[in-house]
């Protein structure tokens, strides 16, 4: 079994701060680390390796530094890892991405077919969860999104039973190989990292290919040229202008205190309190 | 890069929402956004159009005179067996034909996992733009797009993305971000009736089973009036009790901080924020919260947000309408008594009056 598994580096964003006077991203310092969610996604396609046998490929678009984030899933048993990295991909949108890595699959596939393709549910910085479903449909994969678990695969057969979170309930699906899974987070927990499996990684060559060897045959569809969305504005949030109206405990009792808020906040709101009393009559 | 828009899209006309719905029901963000298509639609001086795909037995016309109700002109109405029950592809394509035969410029979907599934698949079907989780939707006057906002970075910024040179234009909201129009039952509309012809034969994915939550499992936190929630400052899992028993005096949802589901005192449902759920409840109150963007993102638009904190420059006091400075242990046991007695000493005069 052969699966492709993308994973975006991103920026460890409990560290990011705004600028405060020019709302800009202050990056400097900020260490960048393998997008959360797509870990996952290795460790599920790193499940499947165990059971199945065959190999795992790291796929990540991205700039030249971002070779430590592949180096990392090698770490934690990716077989094969590729950076895709050219400037002519600066500035792309989700509907760029998915046309480039969809493009780099279709050469990985080249070199060995691929069954499946992982994604993570989304990252946390772009955070919109476009990309995998992007990458299904430009390279007509099954595409199956916020997978909890996956139930059976079967490679004779060329068929995989999987569950998706729904709104409400769990869908269980089942469709054929090859696919693409972007999977739930909290399904799984991420294996360590051995000694040797570090030290191996260290030494490991990742693949740099640039957009001829990534595939691109349309170089309008790439980068900024290949998006449609345009960022026309960014801002930062508007204060809220009056400050909160402040209850002190050490100047009055607990009760005194509670008392008060309460009658401040129903007078303001009655209709919460209004609510309220309808909910304890019926 | 392209900026001007084609004259051939320039006949794409009127805002579409895409009406979810499953098992019976429709999900409530499609009235929300059926809502903003108004605003966005008479500022354009064009129609509100609801699409609703189902299977042969389902209620589509009847959601329809809903859709009417909440703000749509026409229905886009999809019949057909492969339909029920959602499954990606031939949602996919028969949303993208009915974009590609009616042409509309804007169409908005829930980021539900449904809508976000739909939406990712069918801009990159149709090669247009996306805007993911936006919090507010305008016309820009100049060039008559759509400007989605939405937050970037936990919220710490905002930023508005157009879509110049593509139609449709595509954005995704989430559930409870855009309040709920009021409801116009005589408000009538147009069905359209639309045959996709699909072969069940020529669809890959089957859906073998539907798993519905647990009733004891379903916690609507997104639709709560009323919501208290905890964070790391209540310490432990034992003090988190607290938060329930204000809760039930109020009959409210308990909601929570992302550090206290990490801790595992509550379930990921109840997480709200950034990468938990967005609320819009009558009333929030958060107790040993300090407020952080992920967090404020959730739940700033509640109508009255009453912050307990024992640190009188925590950040939640700076949005919050209410703030009560002191030790989270002694206020909530105080307040729940005290809401407690004055909703019965309120409730007898009501009866009493009766
Ligand atoms: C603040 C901000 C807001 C943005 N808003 C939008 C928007 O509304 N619409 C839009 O079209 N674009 C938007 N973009 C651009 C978008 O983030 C980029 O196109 C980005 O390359 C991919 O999107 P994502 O980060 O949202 O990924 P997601 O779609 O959230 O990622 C899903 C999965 O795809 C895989 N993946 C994503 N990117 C890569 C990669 N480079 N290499 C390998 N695997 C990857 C990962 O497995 C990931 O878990 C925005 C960017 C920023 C910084
Ligand atoms: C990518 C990303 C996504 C995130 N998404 C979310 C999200 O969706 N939701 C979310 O909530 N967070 C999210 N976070 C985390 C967020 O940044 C904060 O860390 C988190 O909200 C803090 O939780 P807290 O307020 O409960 O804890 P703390 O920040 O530790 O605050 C505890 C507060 O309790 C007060 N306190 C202490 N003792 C008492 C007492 N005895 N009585 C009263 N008050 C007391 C303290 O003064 C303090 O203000 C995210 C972070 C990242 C990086």
């Amino acid at each position: 079994m052969h699966i492709v598994v993308c994973i975006k580096q991103v920026p460890d964003s409990a560290q990011i701060r705004v600028h405060p006077v020019t709302n800009t991203i202050m990056r400097q310092g900020v260490p960048a680390i393998v997008n959360p969610y797509d870990l996952f996604a290795l460790e599920e396609a790193l499940r499947l390796k165990d059971k199945f046998g065959g190999r795992v490929t790291v796929l990540c678009m991205g700039p030249p530094q971002a070779e430590d984030s592949l180096r990392k899933c090698v770490s934690f048993g990716a077989d094969d890892a590729i950076l895709v990295t050219d400037r002519a991909f600066a500035g792309a949108d989700t509907l760029a991405t998915s046309y480039a890595l969809a493009s780099a699959v279709k050469q990985i596939g080249k070199e060995q077919a691929v069954d499946m393709v992982f994604t993570g549910k989304q990252t946390v910085d772009g955070d919109t969860a476009q990309v995998g479903p992007g990458i299904a449909k430009r390279l007509g994969l099954q595409l199956l999104t916020y997978v909890s678990r996956i139930v059976e695969v079967d490679l004779e057969g060329r068929s995989i039973t999987i569950e998706r979170r729904a709104e409400g309930g769990v869908q269980v699906l089942k469709t054929a190989l090859p696919c693409l899974i972007t999977m739930l987070e909290n399904t799984n927990t991420m294996r360590f990292a051995s000694m040797p499996a570090m030290i191996h990684a260290a030494r490991t060559q990742v693949r740099k290919w640039n957009k001829d060897q990534a595939g691109i045959e349309d170089v309008e569809k790439i980068g900024l040229k290949g998006s449609p969305t345009v960022v026309s504005k960014v801002f930062g949030p508007t204060p809220r202008n009056e400050k909160a109206e402040m209850l002190l405990v050490e100047e009055s009792s607990l009760r005194d205190v509670s008392l008060n808020l309460i009658q401040r906040l129903f007078t303001r709101h009655p209709i919460i309190e209004q609510e309220l009393l309808e909910r304890q009559s019926a | 890069r392209k900026t001007e828009l084609p004259e051939h899209l320039k006949a794409y006309k009127g805002v579409w929402v895409f009406l979810e719905h499953d098992r019976g029901h429709v999900h409530q963000v499609s009235w929300e956004l059926l809502g903003s298509a108004r605003k966005l639609a008479d500022t354009l001086g064009a129609e509100v159009a609801g699409v609703l795909m189902g299977g042969p037995d389902e209620p589509l016309a009847q959601y329809a005179q809903e859709a009417f109700g909440y703000g749509a002109d026409l229905c886009y109405v999809v019949h057909d067996p492969v339909l029920k029950g959602y499954r990606n592809e031939p949602f996919t394509k028969g949303l993208t034909d009915l974009v590609n035969r009616f042409q509309p410029e804007i169409m908005l979907l829930g980021a539900t996992t449904m809508g976000r599934d739909l939406a990712g698949s069918v801009a990159t079907t149709l090669q247009t733009g996306l805007t993911a989780d936006c919090t507010e939707l305008n016309i820009d006057p100049v060039s008559r797009a759509l400007a989605a906002t939405r937050p970037t970075f936990g919220g710490s910024l905002l930023c508005t993305i157009m879509t110049l040179a593509y139609r449709p234009q595509m954005a995704t909201v989430r559930p409870r971000v855009m309040s709920m129009p009021k409801k116009e039952a005589t408000r009538s509309g147009r069905i359209v009736e639309v045959e996709i012809g699909f072969e069940e034969s020529s669809i890959v994915t089957k859906l073998l089973d539907f798993i519905p939550d647990a009733s004891s499992n379903k916690i609507n936190l997104a639709y709560a009036d009323i919501i208290v929630s905890g964070g790391k400052g209540m310490k432990n899992a034992d003090n988190f009790q607290l938060i329930w028993n204000l809760a039930r005096v109020l009959g409210a949802e308990v909601g929570a901080s992302r550090p206290v589901v990490q801790a595992g005192w509550v379930e990921a449902e109840r997480q709200v924020g950034q990468t938990g759920k967005t609320v819009r409840p009558k009333l929030y109150i958060a107790c040993g919260i300090s407020g952080a963007i992920q967090h404020r993102v959730g739940m700033e638009s509640a109508d009255a947000i009453v912050a307990i904190n024992n640190d009188p420059n925590a950040p939640i006091f700076d949005f919050a309408h209410y703030g009560i400075v002191g030790n989270a242990m002694t206020v909530l046991p105080a307040l729940t008594e005290a809401f407690r007695s004055h909703l019965a000493v309120r409730s007898r005069a009501g009866a009493a009056a009766a």
